[in-house]
């Protein structure tokens, strides 16, 4: 379990806003993609998952998005990757209670617990969770 | 003597609202503003002592609130200078477009007539004329906007022709609070055999209006942003057009007669237009506002906009890291980004101060792209808006730190 100062969350969000790994277009066509957007903010994002043999092997995505949806969808592709689908449901089950105030397992969240503090600004929950509900929506079906 | 204090006080939100646990500083007045004492107790005084439907009736109570009615028709008329029975009440600005889209556009325009509209339209003004596009084949045309993002007589001029039917624009822009000259817009129009329909949203409650001075065809505009409840508004018709046009929101209340032959009289206007039992509360509530805003003088609150927002660009101009871009706009909004900034994060940023104003596309997508940004932020002031709120807002823009500070302060 990660012991995070509020400085080093700050960082961390920082980081995966100027640089954000995993935001770029798929190296194949074999990725699934979902568009979703905002309707609170103006986020615009398109995610991409690539599911081989029950695990996510790949995940990116792409779009215009705020420093909180940028940063919260770039962890999550990282905590996704190499997951099986279950442990990916979970994953993003636990950041949902998370950002609820709800009961959750910071063990599987890793640094995506830097957005425990979402619900001191209601208004961008959306933000914090859009990319979390565009993959939830693709491993849904699964 | 514009008595800042005193107005204040007579407004329940803003006597020791708090928002994030600062003061709560309310910049978001283009949206919807805050309501006077005045008005909570004429609406909450329908309900209380006067409840009542309108219309014809045998009753005294009845009678009275029908009499109230046709006061408030004339209130909102004085207010805007038009006759009262040009006044139809409607839920709001909204349905007041809708509604000359689908009595005038649907029911006059054929294929190959041109709309005219602009590219810093509210979605309210420009999906209305989508429809009547898709549902009659008349072709719409936008204004092109100059390089401060305003609508010239000059470049109307460009585009109108002989084919055009209706020219549909925001008086006052509600992203780039730039005026429009509805009066000479309106000379051009009629010299072109077209219409003009004024949004008027954001210059009602700001700027004195003249229907009949300006020669406008239609005006509308919304209670909840001059003071009033929401779902109550206006449409201002010229008589001799709103004669003309069929009612589509048809049931009781509006007509004459009807048969089973499938016929229906309707009234004559504006009761035609005001199907159904109307919003009464509303409608009293939008008295009130009107007579409150007549006690400070819509001419008074202009000045006191424009003083705050000249006051606050004093200010922010000497920023380097503050965009604005509606400098030269002779209204209550300031529209600007921080440079690097996403727009929503510096909302969220002012949301932690307690300072409320609105980032995103203010649903003028289209503008968005004749200023190549994705989104901006809007700060507008309305009558109980202090410098001190101006002092608050520009020092959370100019020394705020930034967007995560809303998170781990
Ligand atoms: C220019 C303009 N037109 C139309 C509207 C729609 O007003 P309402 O939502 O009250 O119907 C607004 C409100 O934001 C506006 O600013």
């Amino acid at each position: 379990m990660l012991t995070l100062t509020n400085d080093m969350m700050r960082s961390i969000i920082m980081d995966h806003y100027s640089n954000p790994m995993n935001k770029h277009q798929p190296t194949s066509d074999k990725f699934e993609q979902i568009h979703m957007h905002s309707d609170n903010c103006i986020d615009d994002l398109n995610i991409f998952l690539l599911i081989e043999n029950g695990i996510v092997t790949d995940a990116c995505f792409d779009g215009v998005a705020c420093t909180i949806s940028t940063a919260s969808t770039d962890i999550m592709c990282d905590l996704l990757k190499g997951k099986k689908i279950d442990e990916a449901k979970n994953i993003i089950k636990q950041y949902d209670n998370m950002i609820h105030e709800q009961p959750f397992d910071e063990e599987v969240l890793d640094e995506a617990i830097v957005f425990i503090n979402t619900s001191k600004q209601a208004a961008r929950i959306r933000c914090a969770t859009i990319g979390w509900n565009a993959a939830d929506a693709i491993l849904k079906g699964k | 003597m514009y008595d800042i204090k005193k107005i204040r006080e007579q407004f329940p939100m803003l006597n020791g609202k708090k928002m994030q646990g600062h003061p709560l500083v309310y910049l978001d007045n283009a949206s919807t503003t805050f309501k006077p004492q005045c008005v909570i107790d004429a609406t909450v005084k329908y309900y209380s002592e006067e409840t009542a439907n309108h219309h014809r009736g045998d009753y005294d109570l009845l009678y009275n609130m029908d009499q109230k009615v046709q006061k408030a028709r004339q209130t909102v008329a004085h207010f805007v200078n038009s006759d009262a029975k040009e006044v139809v009440f409607t839920s709001g600005d909204t349905m007041s477009l809708n509604l000359i889209a689908l009595s005038y556009g649907f029911q006059f325009l054929k294929k190959g007539d041109e709309i005219i509209l602009s590219e810093n339209e509210h979605a309210s003004d420009l999906l209305p004329w989508y429809e009547v596009s898709h549902l009659t084949g008349a072709v719409i045309k936008f204004i092109p906007l100059d390089e401060e993002g305003r609508l010239t007589v000059d470049n109307l001029k460009k585009i109108i022709s002989n084919k055009t039917k209706v020219i549909s624009v925001a008086h006052v822009s509600n992203v780039l609070g730039n005026v429009v000259d509805i009066k000479a817009f309106a000379k051009v129009a009629h010299e072109n055999g077209a219409i003009l329909v004024v949004d008027g949203a954001q210059s009602v409650p700001h700027m004195k209006i003249d229907f009949k001075d300006a020669d406008i065809d239609f005006l509308t505009f919304s209670g909840h942003k001059m003071c009033g409840p929401t779902g109550i508004g206006c449409l201002i018709g010229k008589y001799e057009l709103l004669e003309k046009m069929w009612p589509y929101f048809v049931g009781g209340g509006m007509n004459v007669s009807f048969n089973k032959d499938i016929e229906m009289v309707p009234y004559e206007p504006p009761m035609r237009f005001e199907a159904g039992t109307q919003n009464i509360a509303g409608i009293l509530g939008l008295k009130a506002a009107i007579e409150f805003i007549e006690s400070i003088g819509v001419e008074n609150i202009h000045v006191h906009d424009r003083e705050l927002c000249e006051y606050a660009l004093s200010k922010l101009e000497k920023c380097d890291d503050v965009i604005i871009y509606n400098k030269n706009a002779k209204n209550g909004i300031i529209t600007f980004n921080k440079k690097g900034v996403f727009a929503q994060d510096e909302a969220t940023l002012l949301n932690s101060k307690g300072i409320a104003i609105r980032s995103g596309q203010h649903c003028a997508k289209i503008l968005n792209d004749f200023l190549g940004i994705p989104a901006t932020c809007r700060m507008s002031t309305y009558l109980y808006t202090t410098k001190e709120d101006i002092d608050a807002f520009v020092d959370a823009v100019i020394n705020g730190g930034d967007i995560l500070d809303a998170y781990f302060n």
